[in-house]
Protein backbone atom coordinates (compact mmCIF):
# COMPACT_ATOMS: atom_id res chain seq x y z
CA UNK A 1 0.00 0.00 0.00
CA UNK A 2 1.30 3.48 -0.90
CA UNK A 3 0.68 5.50 1.84
CA UNK A 4 1.32 9.40 1.93
CA UNK A 5 4.42 9.13 3.54
CA UNK A 6 5.70 6.26 1.11
CA UNK A 7 4.41 8.77 -1.25
CA UNK A 8 6.46 11.11 -0.20
CA UNK A 9 9.69 9.17 0.18
CA UNK A 10 9.00 8.32 -3.62
CA UNK A 11 8.76 12.06 -3.98
CA UNK A 12 12.79 12.03 -3.29
CA UNK A 13 13.91 9.28 -5.11
CA UNK A 14 14.24 9.85 -8.98
CA UNK A 15 13.16 7.04 -11.43
CA UNK A 16 15.34 5.34 -13.41
CA UNK A 17 15.28 4.63 -17.25
CA UNK A 18 17.41 1.98 -18.41
CA UNK A 19 16.40 -1.44 -18.87
CA UNK A 20 19.55 -3.19 -18.19
CA UNK A 21 20.51 -6.18 -16.00
CA UNK A 22 23.96 -7.14 -14.94
CA UNK A 23 24.46 -9.79 -18.12
CA UNK A 24 23.84 -6.42 -20.32
CA UNK A 25 27.46 -5.90 -20.25
CA UNK A 26 27.77 -1.60 -21.37
CA UNK A 27 23.96 -1.06 -21.03
CA UNK A 28 24.48 -1.94 -17.14
CA UNK A 29 27.25 0.36 -17.02
CA UNK A 30 25.19 3.13 -17.88
CA UNK A 31 21.82 1.67 -15.31
CA UNK A 32 24.76 1.19 -12.89
CA UNK A 33 25.28 5.16 -13.30
CA UNK A 34 21.42 5.81 -12.81
CA UNK A 35 21.48 3.60 -9.71
CA UNK A 36 24.55 5.55 -8.11
CA UNK A 37 22.91 8.93 -8.93
CA UNK A 38 19.34 7.83 -7.84
CA UNK A 39 21.24 6.65 -4.43
CA UNK A 40 23.56 9.68 -3.99
CA UNK A 41 20.23 12.01 -4.52
CA UNK A 42 18.22 9.88 -2.34
CA UNK A 43 20.80 10.32 0.61
CA UNK A 44 21.87 13.23 0.92
CA UNK A 45 17.97 14.22 0.69
CA UNK A 46 17.97 11.84 3.81
CA UNK A 47 20.46 13.52 5.55
CA UNK A 48 19.16 17.02 4.37
CA UNK A 49 16.01 15.99 6.31
CA UNK A 50 17.64 14.75 9.07
CA UNK A 51 16.62 11.35 8.36
CA UNK A 52 19.67 9.62 7.44
CA UNK A 53 19.55 5.67 7.73
CA UNK A 54 22.06 4.25 5.37
CA UNK A 55 25.00 4.14 3.54
CA UNK A 56 25.42 1.40 0.71
CA UNK A 57 28.63 0.96 -1.79
CA UNK A 58 29.07 -2.06 -4.45
CA UNK A 59 31.59 -3.97 -6.16
CA UNK A 60 32.96 -2.15 -9.23
CA UNK A 61 30.50 -4.56 -10.82
CA UNK A 62 27.88 -3.24 -9.25
CA UNK A 63 27.03 -6.80 -8.47
CA UNK A 64 27.68 -6.86 -4.74
CA UNK A 65 26.00 -4.40 -2.43
CA UNK A 66 27.06 -4.21 0.63
CA UNK A 67 26.92 -1.35 3.25
CA UNK A 68 25.17 -0.20 6.73
CA UNK A 69 21.63 0.70 8.31
CA UNK A 70 20.35 2.22 10.81
CA UNK A 71 17.17 2.63 13.56
CA UNK A 72 17.34 5.09 15.51
CA UNK A 73 14.80 3.85 18.59
CA UNK A 74 14.21 6.23 21.76
CA UNK A 75 17.51 8.02 21.43
CA UNK A 76 19.70 4.53 20.78
CA UNK A 77 21.26 3.81 17.21
CA UNK A 78 20.80 0.08 16.22
CA UNK A 79 23.12 -0.64 13.28
CA UNK A 80 22.61 -3.37 10.97
CA UNK A 81 25.47 -4.65 7.92
CA UNK A 82 22.93 -4.57 5.28
CA UNK A 83 24.13 -7.16 1.72
CA UNK A 84 22.24 -8.10 -1.25
CA UNK A 85 23.27 -9.36 -4.85
CA UNK A 86 21.98 -8.00 -8.10
CA UNK A 87 19.99 -10.88 -9.48
CA UNK A 88 20.66 -11.85 -13.24
CA UNK A 89 16.84 -10.80 -13.64
CA UNK A 90 17.02 -7.66 -11.93
CA UNK A 91 15.64 -4.96 -12.65
CA UNK A 92 12.78 -7.22 -13.46
CA UNK A 93 12.72 -8.75 -10.28
CA UNK A 94 13.52 -6.54 -7.33
CA UNK A 95 17.15 -7.50 -5.27
CA UNK A 96 16.69 -9.30 -1.95
CA UNK A 97 17.99 -7.06 0.29
CA UNK A 98 19.80 -9.05 3.22
CA UNK A 99 20.46 -8.13 7.34
CA UNK A 100 22.61 -11.28 8.03
CA UNK A 101 23.12 -10.32 11.42
CA UNK A 102 19.79 -10.78 12.30
CA UNK A 103 19.52 -14.02 10.76
CA UNK A 104 17.74 -16.60 12.51
CA UNK A 105 16.64 -13.90 14.93
CA UNK A 106 13.16 -13.43 13.38
CA UNK A 107 10.69 -14.96 11.47
CA UNK A 108 9.94 -12.48 9.25
CA UNK A 109 13.27 -13.03 7.30
CA UNK A 110 14.37 -15.79 5.14
CA UNK A 111 17.02 -17.98 4.87
CA UNK A 112 20.43 -15.77 4.83
CA UNK A 113 19.04 -13.08 6.40
CA UNK A 114 16.90 -12.05 3.31
CA UNK A 115 13.86 -9.83 4.88
CA UNK A 116 10.19 -11.07 4.03
CA UNK A 117 8.69 -8.27 2.20
CA UNK A 118 4.95 -7.33 2.07
CA UNK A 119 2.63 -8.79 -0.54
CA UNK A 120 2.18 -5.28 -2.06
CA UNK A 121 6.15 -4.56 -2.47
CA UNK A 122 6.50 -6.95 -5.32
CA UNK A 123 3.18 -5.96 -7.17
CA UNK A 124 4.11 -2.53 -6.53
CA UNK A 125 7.57 -3.17 -8.20
CA UNK A 126 6.49 -5.06 -10.91
CA UNK A 127 4.28 -2.48 -12.41
CA UNK A 128 7.48 -0.18 -11.70
CA UNK A 129 9.65 -2.18 -13.92
CA UNK A 130 12.46 -0.65 -14.82
CA UNK A 131 11.51 2.69 -12.74
CA UNK A 132 12.32 1.16 -9.61
CA UNK A 133 16.22 0.99 -8.37
CA UNK A 134 17.97 0.21 -5.45
CA UNK A 135 16.69 2.76 -3.49
CA UNK A 136 13.16 2.55 -4.30
CA UNK A 137 13.93 -1.58 -2.83
CA UNK A 138 15.90 0.30 0.30
CA UNK A 139 12.69 2.96 0.53
CA UNK A 140 9.50 0.56 0.05
CA UNK A 141 11.27 -2.47 1.10
CA UNK A 142 13.68 -2.03 3.82
CA UNK A 143 13.02 1.12 5.51
CA UNK A 144 9.53 -0.28 6.28
CA UNK A 145 10.48 -3.26 7.45
CA UNK A 146 13.30 -2.02 9.52
CA UNK A 147 10.53 0.46 11.22
CA UNK A 148 8.02 -2.56 12.00
CA UNK A 149 10.47 -5.20 12.97
CA UNK A 150 13.39 -3.54 14.85
CA UNK A 151 11.66 -2.48 17.84
CA UNK A 152 9.33 -5.35 18.45
CA UNK A 153 12.80 -7.00 18.37
CA UNK A 154 14.44 -4.64 20.92
CA UNK A 155 10.93 -5.19 22.72
CA UNK A 156 11.68 -9.15 22.71
CA UNK A 157 15.29 -8.72 24.14
CA UNK A 158 16.29 -10.15 20.60
CA UNK A 159 18.75 -7.47 20.14
CA UNK A 160 19.84 -5.19 22.10
CA UNK A 161 21.61 -1.51 22.30
CA UNK A 162 25.41 -1.72 22.10
CA UNK A 163 28.13 0.84 23.12
CA UNK A 164 30.18 2.06 20.45
CA UNK A 165 33.72 0.76 21.72
CA UNK A 166 35.71 3.52 19.79
CA UNK A 167 34.28 6.30 17.28
CA UNK B 1 28.38 -45.53 12.72
CA UNK B 2 26.64 -48.53 14.60
CA UNK B 3 25.81 -51.62 13.09
CA UNK B 4 23.03 -51.94 11.70
CA UNK B 5 21.45 -55.27 10.79
CA UNK B 6 19.95 -56.42 7.64
CA UNK B 7 21.58 -53.84 5.73
CA UNK B 8 20.63 -54.30 2.19
CA UNK B 9 22.43 -52.59 -0.24
CA UNK B 10 20.38 -52.73 -3.74
CA UNK B 11 23.03 -53.34 -6.72
CA UNK B 12 23.40 -51.54 -10.22
CA UNK B 13 21.24 -52.77 -12.66
CA UNK B 14 22.29 -53.30 -16.34
CA UNK B 15 18.54 -53.10 -18.07
CA UNK B 16 15.24 -52.97 -16.56
CA UNK B 17 13.64 -56.15 -16.56
CA UNK B 18 9.96 -57.01 -16.47
CA UNK B 19 10.58 -59.80 -14.48
CA UNK B 20 7.91 -60.13 -11.57
CA UNK B 21 10.20 -61.32 -9.12
CA UNK B 22 10.46 -60.00 -5.15
CA UNK B 23 14.51 -58.75 -6.22
CA UNK B 24 13.63 -56.84 -8.99
CA UNK B 25 12.97 -53.16 -8.26
CA UNK B 26 11.60 -52.12 -11.63
CA UNK B 27 9.26 -54.85 -11.88
CA UNK B 28 6.02 -52.59 -11.19
CA UNK B 29 6.98 -49.38 -13.61
CA UNK B 30 7.56 -52.05 -16.26
CA UNK B 31 3.81 -53.89 -15.24
CA UNK B 32 2.85 -50.27 -16.83
CA UNK B 33 4.17 -51.35 -20.59
CA UNK B 34 2.64 -55.04 -20.11
CA UNK B 35 -0.81 -53.14 -18.90
CA UNK B 36 -0.09 -51.01 -22.25
CA UNK B 37 -0.34 -47.49 -20.23
CA UNK B 38 3.02 -46.57 -21.43
CA UNK B 39 4.66 -48.09 -24.86
CA UNK B 40 8.63 -47.55 -23.91
CA UNK B 41 8.71 -47.59 -19.77
CA UNK B 42 12.41 -48.51 -20.10
CA UNK B 43 13.59 -45.34 -22.21
CA UNK B 44 12.82 -43.39 -18.97
CA UNK B 45 17.01 -44.10 -18.37
CA UNK B 46 17.96 -42.29 -21.33
CA UNK B 47 16.82 -38.80 -20.06
CA UNK B 48 17.84 -36.49 -18.07
CA UNK B 49 16.24 -34.20 -15.83
CA UNK B 50 17.44 -31.65 -13.47
CA UNK B 51 15.79 -30.22 -10.51
CA UNK B 52 16.23 -26.85 -9.48
CA UNK B 53 15.42 -26.14 -5.26
CA UNK B 54 15.83 -29.27 -3.79
CA UNK B 55 13.68 -28.25 -0.33
CA UNK B 56 10.08 -29.63 0.20
CA UNK B 57 8.52 -30.72 -3.16
CA UNK B 58 12.01 -30.47 -5.09
CA UNK B 59 13.14 -33.73 -2.64
CA UNK B 60 10.39 -35.41 -3.15
CA UNK B 61 10.90 -34.74 -6.39
CA UNK B 62 13.93 -36.07 -7.23
CA UNK B 63 13.50 -39.07 -4.79
CA UNK B 64 9.57 -40.15 -6.74
CA UNK B 65 11.88 -39.43 -10.47
CA UNK B 66 14.84 -41.61 -8.53
CA UNK B 67 12.79 -44.75 -7.80
CA UNK B 68 11.22 -44.61 -11.36
CA UNK B 69 14.98 -45.01 -12.82
CA UNK B 70 15.31 -41.65 -14.50
CA UNK B 71 18.72 -41.98 -16.57
CA UNK B 72 20.24 -38.56 -14.74
CA UNK B 73 18.95 -36.45 -12.21
CA UNK B 74 20.83 -33.27 -11.82
CA UNK B 75 20.44 -31.06 -8.35
CA UNK B 76 20.78 -27.08 -7.69
CA UNK B 77 20.62 -25.89 -4.30
CA UNK B 78 22.25 -23.75 -2.07
CA UNK B 79 21.52 -24.28 0.99
CA UNK B 80 21.59 -26.60 3.93
CA UNK B 81 19.30 -28.92 5.65
CA UNK B 82 18.00 -27.62 9.15
CA UNK B 83 16.07 -28.98 11.75
CA UNK B 84 12.78 -26.28 10.62
CA UNK B 85 12.75 -28.41 7.38
CA UNK B 86 11.98 -31.44 9.26
CA UNK B 87 7.74 -30.56 9.12
CA UNK B 88 8.64 -31.75 5.43
CA UNK B 89 9.31 -35.21 3.58
CA UNK B 90 12.42 -36.42 2.51
CA UNK B 91 15.20 -35.24 4.46
CA UNK B 92 16.09 -36.70 8.31
CA UNK B 93 17.36 -34.82 10.86
CA UNK B 94 20.69 -36.24 11.15
CA UNK B 95 21.38 -34.97 7.51
CA UNK B 96 21.23 -31.04 9.74
CA UNK B 97 23.98 -28.91 8.34
CA UNK B 98 25.24 -31.20 5.08
CA UNK B 99 23.89 -28.94 1.87
CA UNK B 100 20.96 -29.85 0.73
CA UNK B 101 22.20 -31.74 -2.82
CA UNK B 102 25.08 -33.33 -1.14
CA UNK B 103 22.65 -35.11 1.73
CA UNK B 104 19.48 -35.90 -1.40
CA UNK B 105 22.78 -37.14 -3.51
CA UNK B 106 23.43 -39.44 -0.69
CA UNK B 107 20.06 -41.03 0.21
CA UNK B 108 18.87 -41.02 -3.59
CA UNK B 109 21.94 -43.49 -4.23
CA UNK B 110 21.17 -45.68 -1.86
CA UNK B 111 17.79 -46.10 -3.26
CA UNK B 112 18.58 -46.26 -6.48
CA UNK B 113 22.66 -46.61 -7.72
CA UNK B 114 21.33 -47.04 -11.56
CA UNK B 115 20.50 -43.14 -11.43
CA UNK B 116 23.75 -40.67 -12.52
CA UNK B 117 23.20 -38.01 -9.67
CA UNK B 118 25.09 -34.92 -10.39
CA UNK B 119 24.77 -32.24 -7.45
CA UNK B 120 25.78 -28.41 -7.75
CA UNK B 121 25.61 -26.34 -4.57
CA UNK B 122 25.12 -23.09 -6.36
CA UNK B 123 22.65 -19.92 -6.37
CA UNK B 124 21.67 -20.00 -10.17
CA UNK B 125 20.82 -16.41 -9.87
CA UNK B 126 24.03 -14.86 -9.29
CA UNK B 127 25.91 -13.42 -12.42
CA UNK B 128 28.80 -15.79 -12.48
CA UNK B 129 26.70 -18.68 -11.70
CA UNK B 130 23.53 -18.16 -13.85
CA UNK B 131 26.46 -18.60 -16.65
CA UNK B 132 27.41 -22.14 -14.63
CA UNK B 133 23.69 -22.64 -14.51
CA UNK B 134 23.46 -22.74 -18.58
CA UNK B 135 25.66 -23.93 -19.27
CA UNK B 136 25.25 -27.16 -17.45
CA UNK B 137 21.61 -27.25 -18.57
CA UNK B 138 23.12 -27.33 -21.79
CA UNK B 139 25.63 -30.05 -22.24
CA UNK B 140 24.27 -32.13 -19.23
CA UNK B 141 22.21 -34.38 -20.54
CA UNK B 142 23.54 -38.51 -20.82
CA UNK B 143 25.24 -37.35 -24.54
CA UNK B 144 26.29 -34.12 -23.49
CA UNK B 145 23.64 -32.21 -24.94
CA UNK B 146 20.28 -30.39 -23.82
CA UNK B 147 18.66 -31.71 -20.83
CA UNK B 148 15.17 -33.08 -21.44
CA UNK B 149 13.40 -31.05 -18.83
CA UNK B 150 13.88 -28.77 -16.33
CA UNK B 151 11.50 -28.76 -13.40
CA UNK B 152 11.05 -25.41 -10.90
CA UNK B 153 10.88 -26.53 -7.22
CA UNK B 154 12.44 -23.35 -5.85
CA UNK B 155 10.68 -21.09 -3.47
CA UNK B 156 11.34 -17.37 -4.51
CA UNK B 157 10.24 -15.20 -7.16
CA UNK B 158 13.89 -13.97 -8.47
CA UNK B 159 14.70 -17.83 -8.92
CA UNK B 160 11.90 -18.86 -11.10
CA UNK B 161 12.54 -15.78 -12.95
CA UNK B 162 16.28 -16.60 -14.23
CA UNK B 163 14.88 -20.40 -15.07
CA UNK B 164 12.38 -18.64 -17.23
CA UNK B 165 15.35 -16.44 -18.88
CA UNK B 166 17.99 -19.09 -19.27
CA UNK B 167 15.17 -21.87 -20.79
CA UNK B 168 13.90 -18.88 -22.94
CA UNK B 169 16.99 -18.37 -24.23
CA UNK B 170 18.09 -22.39 -24.48
CA UNK B 171 14.72 -23.43 -26.02
CA UNK B 172 14.55 -25.96 -22.64
CA UNK B 173 10.84 -27.21 -21.58
CA UNK B 174 10.33 -26.74 -18.49
CA UNK B 175 7.75 -27.07 -15.52
CA UNK B 176 7.44 -24.29 -12.85
CA UNK B 177 6.22 -25.48 -9.68
CA UNK B 178 5.25 -23.81 -6.42
CA UNK B 179 3.11 -23.97 -3.59
CA UNK B 180 1.40 -20.52 -1.77
CA UNK B 181 3.13 -18.92 1.25
CA UNK B 182 -0.28 -19.89 3.37
CA UNK B 183 0.29 -23.58 2.55
CA UNK B 184 -2.52 -24.07 1.23
CA UNK B 185 -2.54 -24.28 -2.60
CA UNK B 186 -0.35 -24.66 -5.17
CA UNK B 187 0.35 -25.08 -9.15
CA UNK B 188 2.55 -27.07 -11.83
CA UNK B 189 2.80 -24.99 -15.10
CA UNK B 190 4.29 -26.21 -17.76
CA UNK B 191 6.21 -23.74 -19.92
CA UNK B 192 7.58 -25.00 -23.75
CA UNK B 193 9.21 -21.49 -24.71
CA UNK B 194 7.19 -20.21 -27.57
CA UNK B 195 4.33 -22.51 -27.36
CA UNK B 196 3.15 -22.15 -23.88
CA UNK B 197 3.26 -18.59 -21.83
CA UNK B 198 6.40 -18.40 -20.08
CA UNK B 199 6.55 -17.40 -16.71
CA UNK B 200 7.31 -13.27 -17.51
CA UNK B 201 4.37 -13.56 -19.91
CA UNK B 202 1.89 -12.56 -17.25
CA UNK B 203 1.77 -11.59 -13.27
CA UNK B 204 2.19 -15.05 -11.50
CA UNK B 205 -1.04 -16.74 -10.90
CA UNK B 206 -2.88 -17.41 -7.81
CA UNK B 207 -5.15 -20.44 -6.93
CA UNK B 208 -7.67 -18.90 -4.72
CA UNK B 209 -7.14 -20.67 -1.38
CA UNK B 210 -10.77 -19.43 -0.13
CA UNK B 211 -9.43 -17.27 2.88
CA UNK B 212 -10.51 -14.10 3.37
CA UNK B 213 -7.11 -12.04 2.56
CA UNK B 214 -8.37 -9.98 5.84
CA UNK B 215 -8.12 -12.83 7.92
CA UNK B 216 -5.22 -14.12 6.95
CA UNK B 217 -2.57 -13.28 9.31
CA UNK B 218 0.53 -12.70 8.17
CA UNK B 219 2.45 -10.99 11.40
CA UNK B 220 5.64 -13.08 12.78
CA UNK B 221 6.03 -14.88 9.87
CA UNK B 222 6.98 -15.08 6.43
CA UNK B 223 5.57 -18.45 5.29
CA UNK B 224 4.01 -21.81 6.54
CA UNK B 225 5.04 -24.93 4.46
CA UNK B 226 2.84 -28.64 4.61
CA UNK B 227 4.23 -32.09 4.13
CA UNK B 228 1.28 -32.87 2.38
CA UNK B 229 0.48 -29.70 0.01
CA UNK B 230 4.17 -29.98 -0.56
CA UNK B 231 3.74 -33.72 -1.59
CA UNK B 232 0.72 -33.55 -3.90
CA UNK B 233 2.59 -30.82 -5.84
CA UNK B 234 5.36 -33.25 -6.11
CA UNK B 235 3.48 -35.97 -7.47
CA UNK B 236 1.56 -33.89 -9.75
CA UNK B 237 5.32 -32.14 -11.28
CA UNK B 238 6.56 -35.95 -11.71
CA UNK B 239 3.42 -37.69 -12.88
CA UNK B 240 3.08 -35.10 -15.42
CA UNK B 241 7.21 -34.96 -16.37
CA UNK B 242 6.80 -39.24 -16.79
CA UNK B 243 3.82 -38.43 -18.84
CA UNK B 244 5.87 -35.44 -21.21
CA UNK B 245 9.33 -37.78 -21.54
CA UNK B 246 7.14 -41.26 -21.90
CA UNK B 247 4.57 -39.88 -23.88
CA UNK B 248 1.37 -41.38 -22.53
CA UNK B 249 -1.94 -39.28 -21.75
CA UNK B 250 -2.45 -35.57 -21.27
CA UNK B 251 0.19 -33.50 -20.00
CA UNK B 252 -1.12 -30.10 -18.07
CA UNK B 253 -0.54 -27.09 -19.21
CA UNK B 254 -1.59 -25.86 -15.64
CA UNK B 255 -2.98 -27.59 -12.93
CA UNK B 256 -3.73 -25.65 -9.87
CA UNK B 257 -4.46 -27.48 -6.07
CA UNK B 258 -6.70 -25.50 -3.83
CA UNK B 259 -6.04 -27.68 -0.24
CA UNK B 260 -9.04 -26.35 1.35
CA UNK B 261 -11.90 -26.92 -0.85
CA UNK B 262 -9.98 -29.89 -2.79
CA UNK B 263 -10.63 -27.60 -6.42
CA UNK B 264 -8.08 -28.30 -8.94
CA UNK B 265 -8.04 -26.31 -11.61
CA UNK B 266 -6.74 -26.84 -15.04
CA UNK B 267 -6.50 -24.61 -18.27
CA UNK B 268 -3.46 -23.72 -21.43
CA UNK B 269 -1.98 -20.79 -21.27
CA UNK B 270 -0.60 -19.21 -25.06
CA UNK B 271 2.08 -16.49 -24.38
CA UNK B 272 2.34 -13.65 -24.40
CA UNK B 273 2.73 -11.46 -27.98
CA UNK B 274 4.56 -8.66 -25.97
CA UNK B 275 6.29 -10.51 -23.33
CA UNK B 276 8.63 -8.39 -21.68
CA UNK B 277 11.54 -11.31 -22.34
CA UNK B 278 12.71 -10.92 -25.79
CA UNK B 279 14.18 -14.57 -25.90
CA UNK B 280 10.41 -15.61 -24.75
CA UNK B 281 9.00 -13.14 -28.05
CA UNK B 282 11.90 -14.92 -30.57
CA UNK B 283 10.70 -18.52 -29.23
CA UNK B 284 7.21 -17.39 -30.16
CA UNK B 285 8.22 -15.94 -33.36
CA UNK B 286 9.98 -19.77 -34.41
CA UNK B 287 6.98 -21.76 -32.80
CA UNK B 288 4.56 -19.55 -35.50
CA UNK B 289 6.82 -19.78 -38.41
CA UNK B 290 6.83 -24.00 -37.74
CA UNK B 291 4.66 -26.29 -39.41
CA UNK B 292 1.77 -27.33 -37.31
CA UNK B 293 0.79 -30.72 -36.98
CA UNK B 294 -2.59 -31.33 -39.17
CA UNK B 295 -4.22 -33.37 -36.27
CA UNK B 296 -7.09 -31.02 -34.83
CA UNK B 297 -6.71 -30.39 -31.72
CA UNK B 298 -9.50 -30.51 -29.40
CA UNK B 299 -10.52 -27.08 -28.91
CA UNK B 300 -10.36 -26.15 -25.23
CA UNK B 301 -12.61 -23.33 -24.06
CA UNK B 302 -10.40 -22.26 -21.51
CA UNK B 303 -7.65 -20.89 -23.84
CA UNK B 304 -6.39 -17.60 -22.31
CA UNK B 305 -4.25 -15.46 -24.92
CA UNK B 306 -2.25 -12.80 -22.61
CA UNK B 307 -3.69 -9.94 -24.54
CA UNK B 308 -1.03 -7.14 -25.81
CA UNK B 309 -3.91 -4.86 -25.38
CA UNK B 310 -3.72 -5.78 -21.41
CA UNK B 311 -7.40 -4.79 -21.03
CA UNK B 312 -7.31 -5.04 -17.45
CA UNK B 313 -4.07 -2.71 -17.96
CA UNK B 314 -3.88 0.09 -14.74
CA UNK B 315 -1.63 2.50 -15.17
CA UNK B 316 -0.75 4.05 -12.21
CA UNK B 317 2.87 3.84 -9.70
CA UNK B 318 0.27 3.39 -7.05
CA UNK B 319 -0.91 0.27 -6.19
CA UNK B 320 -3.45 1.48 -3.47
CA UNK B 321 -5.74 3.36 -5.95
CA UNK B 322 -7.21 -0.50 -7.28
CA UNK B 323 -7.28 -2.43 -3.99
CA UNK B 324 -10.35 -4.09 -4.56
CA UNK B 325 -12.26 -7.56 -4.45
CA UNK B 326 -12.70 -7.80 -8.23
CA UNK B 327 -9.13 -9.86 -9.34
CA UNK B 328 -8.65 -10.14 -12.60
CA UNK B 329 -10.06 -14.21 -13.34
CA UNK B 330 -7.79 -15.97 -15.22
CA UNK B 331 -9.68 -19.21 -15.41
CA UNK B 332 -12.33 -20.41 -12.31
CA UNK B 333 -10.55 -20.17 -9.19
CA UNK B 334 -7.66 -18.86 -10.68
CA UNK B 335 -6.40 -15.11 -9.68
CA UNK B 336 -3.55 -12.67 -11.53
CA UNK B 337 -1.72 -11.97 -8.38
CA UNK B 338 -1.32 -8.68 -9.65
CA UNK B 339 -1.75 -6.78 -12.59
CA UNK B 340 1.20 -4.70 -14.15
CA UNK B 341 0.38 -1.31 -16.75
CA UNK B 342 1.26 -0.65 -20.50
CA UNK B 343 4.85 0.83 -20.54
CA UNK B 344 3.87 4.27 -20.13
CA UNK B 345 2.86 4.44 -16.83
CA UNK B 346 2.33 8.05 -14.55
CA UNK B 347 5.42 9.08 -13.70
CA UNK B 348 4.81 10.96 -10.53
CA UNK B 349 8.08 11.20 -9.33
CA UNK B 350 11.07 13.02 -10.07
CA UNK B 351 13.14 12.33 -13.77
CA UNK B 352 16.30 10.47 -13.13
CA UNK B 353 19.24 12.56 -13.91
CA UNK B 354 18.86 13.64 -17.76
CA UNK B 355 22.68 12.42 -19.21
CA UNK B 356 24.88 10.82 -17.32
CA UNK B 357 27.68 9.80 -20.30
CA UNK B 358 30.07 13.17 -18.93
CA UNK B 359 30.34 11.37 -15.48
CA UNK B 360 32.28 8.04 -14.74
CA UNK B 361 30.57 4.86 -12.30
CA UNK B 362 34.07 5.27 -10.32
CA UNK B 363 33.55 9.22 -10.28
CA UNK B 364 29.49 8.51 -8.90
CA UNK B 365 31.16 5.30 -6.24
CA UNK B 366 33.57 7.85 -5.00
CA UNK B 367 30.97 10.52 -4.39
CA UNK B 368 28.39 8.05 -3.01
CA UNK B 369 31.07 7.37 -0.11
CA UNK B 370 31.78 11.01 0.56
CA UNK B 371 28.35 11.68 1.51
ZN1 LIG C 1 6.94 -14.91 -22.13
Amino acid sequence: MVDEVTRKTLSNIPLLKIKAGPRDKELWVERLKEEYQTLIKYVSANKAADNDWFRLESNKEGTKWFGKCWVIHELLKYEFDVEFDIAVTYPMTAPEIALPGLDGKTAKMYRGGKICLSDHFKPLWARNVPKFGIGHAMALGLGPWLAVEIPDLIAKGVISYKEKVAE
Amino acid sequence: MSAQKNVVVREKIDKMSSEVVDTNPYSRLMALKRMGIVDNYENIRNYTVAVVGVGGVGSVTAEMLTRCGIGRLILFDYDKVELANMNRLFFQPHQSGLSKVEAAAETLKHINPDVDIMTYNMNITTVDNFELFTKILTTSNLSNGPVDLVLSCVDNFEARFAINSACNEFNLSWFESGVSENAVSGHIQFIIPGETACFACAPPLIVASNIDEKTLKRDGVCAASLPTTMGIIAGFLVQNTLKHLLQFGQVTNYLGYSALTDFFPTMSLKPNPSCDDNQCRLRQKEYAAKPKPEVAVEAKEEDQPFHEDNEWGISLVDESVEVKDNKINVAEGVTLAYTVPKQESVEECEEATSSNKEISLDELMAQMKQI
